[in-house]
């Protein structure tokens, strides 16, 4: 096992006390604590790291950070594999498994390279010109063959096994990037007692101290970084997140931030944590990313930005050549230059585009290397899979070939300030930075260093105190004078952009991962794709994972050219959430599986699960659906068996989960009135009534039995299902459309535990139950009665009311003691048969009866549909009233409310099935309506269903067609009554 | 010069000379016989119809960005006609229809892509609900299959059977569904009504509707004033606005609807899924990408900008639906501005004002309905009547009562 042959003898931030062995694509290799993966395959001399998207080329690292567009690989292996992940923004750690994508069969040998020699005929959007014919052929042929070469690493199957959290946080200011600037704006804030969390997304603060040989004080930039951070970790007023990528900004100063895990947090800890953070202020110190040069042959792997060459080399010790060469329009290649020389790497040559450099940038490389000025690289060589010379056109015309494995490039720079536009900020090009800049950030946010365009390290430092007072200012907060450390000051001047060179050979890449060439750009301007958004979306060009991070200037450039406008013309795209790519998994938290929504339980819930119940979820309720005996063969015996208690005997069913809301004052009826189609301040006291709302549409919302328990007290009943929304809706009424009632409510839900006893024996039970302490013979307990009882001590309910069409009796305690009664109840129906019901035995019950629950007021139905617009009052206004009134809400050929059995005994009718007339052709014009419910009725002994059919009222005795080809039926069926079996005791 | 692989064969070899622009991009002339008003999906396929189909020429769209920059380039490029109402099967079976001809209509490749569009169900009453839809469809002449559980896991074996909240019961399948290379409908459209000799007219925007004597005259654009016999709005998600401009109060709402792309993969997912036990759709692109959504953000914004909440709800749904997309990563969210309306249909009609269309409402759905829109529309601007397929999408259906409510949730736009 290696530990790499470009590992400097010195130098860097690692740990070479702490070897750290790893694989890539199966080779066994080593680095050493305080690599990336990136800089670990640099250090094990690994040139080749991955395949472009379109055309497979051989491509090595670009960059050494989050702009890095072509070192993806395949991370972990099995369920745990992370496709597409930035080989710059790995720690690396013990066991890290990497394997390269999007080639077959392997990284060297790629067989779809071949795609490359198409290149002609692949250029950009010539999948909109062809593929058209045959028309069938596109999903057959084409598109799958498509859909195989894209795409780039492969995903996992399994499901993630890992662990998410999300965690809230509240600050002051928000310091995004632990750079210099960020790093002395938090300081000073921190200092001035600001509550202040630094996010970075390194695992080390510093950015580019780290990366470059530059000193602030006296101390070298790495060192003073240290220092800062120990001194912040002091502070209890300043948090400081490492692995934390603050990915938005939203609204109110939100922002949404993601932390990764430690490689070695050990099991247990959650792999990412989604931080929500609310600052009344932040600095956004996010950097800048520096820009390739746009020449032919620029993507041969070894080829690489100057910033990720001094990156590898002064913060990793590890050399990404041995014999390199810079390209640079600025002085960063310069100071790359003298960088390599320092630590010892041959520099062959540097060729700077500008014809005029001054003597003190030039004094930067080392003695004896090759100066070419005004100079172009315009093609390259490649052996083995890596840069090998490149070739320089030199201003008097001359062509040179310099062997090379590595060339810089240092193109000026871009600052990285896309957060600031999320909230609608905009970007526009400054002559002074050479970049596009946010003129106007997010509120309370303010833009320092190297993103504001700062990116000389004195100016960056000044920057980002500055933004400190600012944020300081604004909040009111105490201010603490800056002590802006002096700094070493590299060369930050602007530098124009510098298109490909007209002699450049071969194709001259822009966006490395997408492969769009220059060409592209120039031929999508040629066919009118001319403004940004439209170059972008035509060619692709900034929609890699990178998202253009080092593509979007030198893509606008390119734009500015073929378009003749200046780049000020020219408005870069907009950048949107995320900042950076976020794992779904993070966002979505814990509430994945059966955590993904809260489950809630009725009070019998134990004693069904232990009595062979089974559960459904009716939202967010378990019910169960019936409670199956030992040796019942199908869940329709056990219904069936269910029913027949009810129907013969006595059952009990847990009706917990309707909606309850207890409305008190002395406005309630009056309110009520108004909310109900029919009238509740007439109820007398003790008494309890059927009620049907409308929503404001005139369509019917909700029934259910709402109780008068008191002069100035109402207890009002929902449906499961609505049970929120009702209240919402009472809410809604009385805050804003009628303030002035004097009337309160509040949902009592949960508060209750309510139990239905239905069946002829019921009486005799309920009388059990309360051990003779209470009458309930009908002359004492009559129908519709709702009294607050005692049960030995406990204040219940008994209601009279009932949903089966069987004598019954709804008993309610508070939810504590819920569990308790139900086990009651059963007791005391033991010598009368009793048995306990879920809702389908409950539907079966209320489908005979002619009952009409969800399945009929879907919110489509009127009450005249549903056989109910009698008990719309005509003597008040209620909601909905007046639009019930529209002429399409009462048309006489409406579908409504009937009943349906199949014509054959024996034929079984579904939910859904549509009518049409006997021998009528199936089509929209013929649809009569369609089936709403269905059950197998015992007592009649064959299905029936309830429908909702046109004109329904006047074809009772007709048979129509029940058509249900989805599920392969067309049923005769005979309309009928829907109340199938007649009422008995109530 | 038409398109074919020949064509694109030459300009190969020719170094690519050949091409010329998509479509011209015009100046705004004094006045036309009919201006359409954005520049997205529906108003260019309008444009397109009025020529192809009315031999109507004098006629401009006029976009206040770029063209395709609203929710034609915005949105997560399903195609369908899985409806339940007959209103809506006609007309987007007839969408559905021109969708399946259109590349060859057009001579542009939009990658319409018929790759199935399965609902699932997760309880009888849903599963009872989704027969009652399919059933209707197949009325309609729609394709529909109601899937069991197993024939779902056939389909998609990595959803999750085994450990979910609201376990699949199975799905209604729509297989003529699929999706369609969004941004290319809005060129391929712009170009078939720019060779036609429409005026596609970009960075122009209307700042005013100029109405003379009850009737309108023409707009006020930054690019001056712009005379016009009749003015089409095609603005979804600023209809609102627009319709403000003739004075005209409209039953929309404007919501923000966010939409996600993940970083591409190899084939993962075929089809379109949407889950059925929380808001959650997903289909994968032909480049790679996972590209989902999920609910509305909640409230009334013209800011086409997301909440974090929402993004959380929507990939908590993911997550529960397929597990395994953990540790994909989305690389681009959107927020884009959807007109709500109050029955969660759209309208394609006549305005109080006269001379002034409307076409709008689209609430989710303006995509898939872009080629079927523009037809209708451009009927009723050059006919001066509905067009059959539309003729259930009136402006005044609030007030007779004759409503479009798919979802059964009423005047409450965020809701459908």
């Amino acid at each position: 096992m290696s530990l790499g042959i470009n590992r400097l003898a010195k130098g860097g931030l690692i740990d070479r006390t702490k070897r750290i062995g790893f694989s890539f694509d199966g080779r066994q290799l080593a680095g050493y604590e305080g690599d990336t993966l990136a800089s670990a395959l640099v250090a094990n001399h690994v040139k080749l790291v991955g395949r472009s998207f379109k055309y497979h080329r051989p491509r090595g690292l670009l960059g050494a950070g989050a702009e890095e567009p072509n070192g993806l690989v395949a991370l972990g292996a099995g369920a745990r594999t992370e496709a597409n992940t930035k080989a710059t923004l790995v720690e690396l750690f013990e066991g890290l498994e990497a394997t390269s994508q999007n080639r077959f069969p392997s990284l060297r040998l790629d067989l779809q390279a071949m795609n490359g020699l198409l290149s002609p005929f692949f250029a950009a959007g010539f999948y909109y010109k062809t593929f058209m014919w045959p028309r069938g052929f596109w999903e057959r042929l084409y598109e799958p063959a498509i859909r195989r070469a894209a795409g780039l690493g492969r995903a996992s199957t399994a499901p993630d096994p890992d662990r998410y959290e999300k965690a809230n946080a509240f600050c002051d200011v928000l310091v995004i990037g632990g750079g210099p600037a960020g790093l002395i704006a938090a300081h000073d804030l921190g200092r001035g007692g600001a509550r202040v969390i630094l996010a970075e997304q390194d695992f080390v603060l510093g950015g580019r101290l780290l990366a470059e040989r530059l000193t602030v004080g006296d101390a070298p930039g790495a060192a003073w970084a240290r220092e800062v951070e120990r001194e912040l970790a002091a502070m209890p007023n300043v948090t400081i997140l490492r692995r934390t990528a603050v990915f938005a900004a939203y609204d109110q100063g939100g922002f949404a931030a993601v932390e990764s895990a430690a490689p070695d947090a050990g099991e247990g800890v959650a792999r990412q944590t989604l931080w929500r953070i609310a600052a009344r202020a932040s600095i956004l110190a996010t950097g800048a990313v520096e820009r390739p040069i746009v020449f032919g042959g620029n993507d041969r792997p070894g080829v690489m930005l100057a910033s990720a060459v001094r990156s590898y080399v002064n913060r990793f010790g590890a050399t990404p050549g041995w014999s390199v060469a810079i390209l640079a329009s600025s002085d960063d290649g310069w100071s790359t230059a003298a960088d390599l020389g320092a630590a010892g790497v041959p520099v062959v040559a540097v060729i700077d585009r500008r014809e005029e450099v001054g003597e003190a940038v030039k004094a930067l490389a080392p003695r004896g290397t090759r100066l070419i000025l005004g100079g172009e690289v315009v093609g390259s060589q490649m052996r083995r899979l890596a840069l090998s010379a490149i070739d320089v056109l030199a201003k008097d015309g001359t062509r040179t070939r310099i062997n090379a494995d590595c060339l810089a490039m240092a193109g000026g720079w871009t600052p990285a300030a896309g957060l600031a536009t999320h909230l609608g900020g905009k970007m526009h090009w400054s002559e002074k930075v050479g970049a596009p800049v946010a003129t106007e950030a997010a509120p309370g946010m303010f833009i320092a260093g190297a993103a504001a365009g700062a990116f000389a390290l004195r100016a960056a430092l000044a920057g980002g105190a500055g933004a400190a007072r600012e944020a300081a200012t604004l909040l009111g907060l105490k201010a603490v004078a800056p002590e802006v450390p002096v700094a070493s000051d590299e060369f930050g001047a602007a530098v124009p952009i510098r298109l490909p060179a007209r002699k450049s050979r071969g194709p001259a890449f822009v966006d490395f991962q997408n492969d769009v060439t220059a060409k592209d750009i120039k031929l999508a301007v040629q066919e009118g794709f001319a403004s940004p958004e439209h170059l972008k979306r035509y060619t692709t060009l900034g929609m890699a994972t990178d998202q253009g991070r080092t593509s979007g200037v030198n893509g606008l450039a390119l734009l500015a050219e073929a378009t003749g406008h200046a780049m000020a013309d020219l408005a870069p795209t907009t950048a949107r959430p995320p900042d950076s790519p976020v794992a779904i998994g993070a966002l979505a938290g814990p509430r994945r599986g059966r955590a993904f929504r809260s489950i809630r339980r009725i009070s019998s819930h134990c004693w069904a699960e232990e009595n062979g119940a089974v559960f459904g979820e009716a939202g967010l309720w378990l019910r169960p659906r019936w409670y199956a005996r030992p040796g019942e063969a199908d869940w329709l015996t056990t219904v069936t068996r269910e029913v027949n208690a009810v129907r013969g005997a006595v059952g009990v069913c847990d009706v917990s989960t309707l909606g309850k809301i207890d409305v008190q004052g002395p406005d309630a009826g009056a309110f009520l009135d108004r909310v109900y189609v029919n009238t509740f301040s007439t109820l007398p006291a003790g008494k309890a009534r059927y009620g049907v709302m409308l929503r404001e549409d005139g369509i019917v919302f909700d029934d259910g039995v709402t109780a008068r328990l008191g002069e100035d007290r109402y207890l009002v009943s929902t449906t499961t299902a609505n049970a929120v929304r009702v209240m919402q809706h009472l809410e809604y009424c009385h805050q804003v459309l009628w303030p002035g009632l004097d009337v309160q409510m509040t949902s009592v839900t949960e508060a209750w535990g309510q139990y239905a006893i239905a069946g002829p024996r019921s009486r005799e039970v309920a009388g059990a139950l309360f051990g003779g302490g209470l009458d309930v013979s009908d002359a004492a307990f009559p129908a519709l009665t709702a009294r607050e009882v005692d049960l030995d001590g406990l204040g219940a309910r008994l209601f009279r009311v009932s949903f089966s069409g069987e004598l019954a009796y709804e008993v309610a305690v508070p939810a504590n003691f819920g569990w308790q009664l139900f086990e009651r109840i059963l007791r005391a129906g033991e010598p009368f048969g009793i048995a306990p019901y879920g809702t389908e035995a409950l539907g079966v019950l209320r489908i005979e009866r002619g009952h009409v629950a969800g399945n009929e007021i879907n919110g489509q139905t009127t009450a005249g549909d549903l056989g109910l617009g009698r008990m719309m009052s005509a003597k008040k206004d209620f909601v909905g009233k007046t639009l019930a009134q529209r002429p399409g809400l009462v048309a006489a050929d409406r579908p409504v409310l009937v009943g349906v059995r199949p014509v054959e005994a024996q034929e079984r009718i579904s939910g859904g099935a549509h009518f049409l007339d006997m021998g009528a052709r199936p089509s929209l014009e013929n649809d009569l309506g369609h089936v709403t419910s269905v059950a197998f009725s015992p007592s009649l002994g064959a299905w029936i269903g309830l429908g909702l059919l046109r004109r329904g009222r006047e074809r009772t005795g007709e048979t129509v067609r029940a058509y249900d080809p989805v599920r392969g039926r067309d049923t005769a069926v005979k309309v009928v009554s829907p109340i199938f079996i007649p009422e008995r005791g109530g | 010069m038409r398109y074919s692989a020949l064509s694109l064969a030459w300009n190969a070899l020719t170094g690519h000379r050949g091409w010329r622009p998509a479509w011209r991009d015009a100046d705004p002339k004094d006045e036309y016989d009919i201006v359409i008003v954005g520049g997205g999906g529906h108003g260019l396929a309008t444009a397109y119809y009025l020529a192809k189909e009315h031999g109507l020429r004098r006629v401009a769209v006029l976009e206040k960005s770029w063209i395709g920059s609203g929710n034609v380039g915005r949105n997560t490029t399903i195609v369908r006609s899985n409806y339940l109402l007959p209103e809506n099967i006609r007309f987007y079976e007839f969408s559905m229809k021109l969708w399946e001809r259109l590349e060859q209509d057009l001579n542009y490749n939009a990658m319409v892509s018929q790759r199935g569009v399965l609902n699932l169900y997760h309880s009888d009453a849903q599963r009872d609900a989704f027969a009652r839809r399919g059933n209707a469809m197949r009325l309609g002449g729609v394709d529909a299959e109601l899937l069991d559980r197993e024939a779902v896991r056939r389909l998609y074996p990595f959803l999750d059977f085994d450990h979910a909240r609201f376990p699949i019961q199975g799905g209604l399948l729509q297989r003529r569904g699929g999706t369609v290379r969004h941004d290319a409908v809005a060129w391929g459209y712009a170009r078939g009504a720019s060779d036609r000799g429409v005026d596609i007219v970009q960075n122009c925007e209307v700042t005013g509707i100029i109405v003379e004597g009850g009737r309108a005259a023409g707009v006020e654009t930054t690019r001056g004033r712009i005379r016009a016999k009749k003015i089409g709005l095609a603005v979804a998600g600023n209809t609102s606005r627009l319709g403000e401009m003739a004075g005209l109060r409209l039953p929309i709402e404007s919501h923000v609807l966010q939409a996600f792309v993940t970083e591409a993969v190899k084939p993962l997912i075929d089809g379109v899924i949407t889950f059925g036990a929380g808001h959650f759709y997903v289909s994968q692109s032909d480049k790679g990408g996972l590209v989902f959504g999920g609910d509305l953000d909640g409230y009334g914004s013209y800011a086409a900008r997301g909440n974090l909440p929402t993004v959380e709800d929507v990939c908590e749904g993911g997550m529960a639906l397929m597990p395994m997309i953990g540790r994909l990563r989305i690389l681009r969210s959107w927020g884009g501005i959807v007109d709500m309306s109050m029955d969660g249909s759209p309208i394609i009609d006549r305005t109080p004002v006269d001379g002034l269309y409307l076409n709008g409402g689209w609430c989710y759905g303006g995509f898939k309905a872009t080629p079927a829109s523009g037809w209708c529309f451009a009927h009723l601007l050059a006919k001066g009547e509905p067009h059959p397929a539309a003729a259930g999408f009136r402006l005044d259906r609030f007030a007779t009562g004759h409503l479009l409510d798919e979802k059964g949730q009423g005047a409450t736009p965020n809701l459908h």
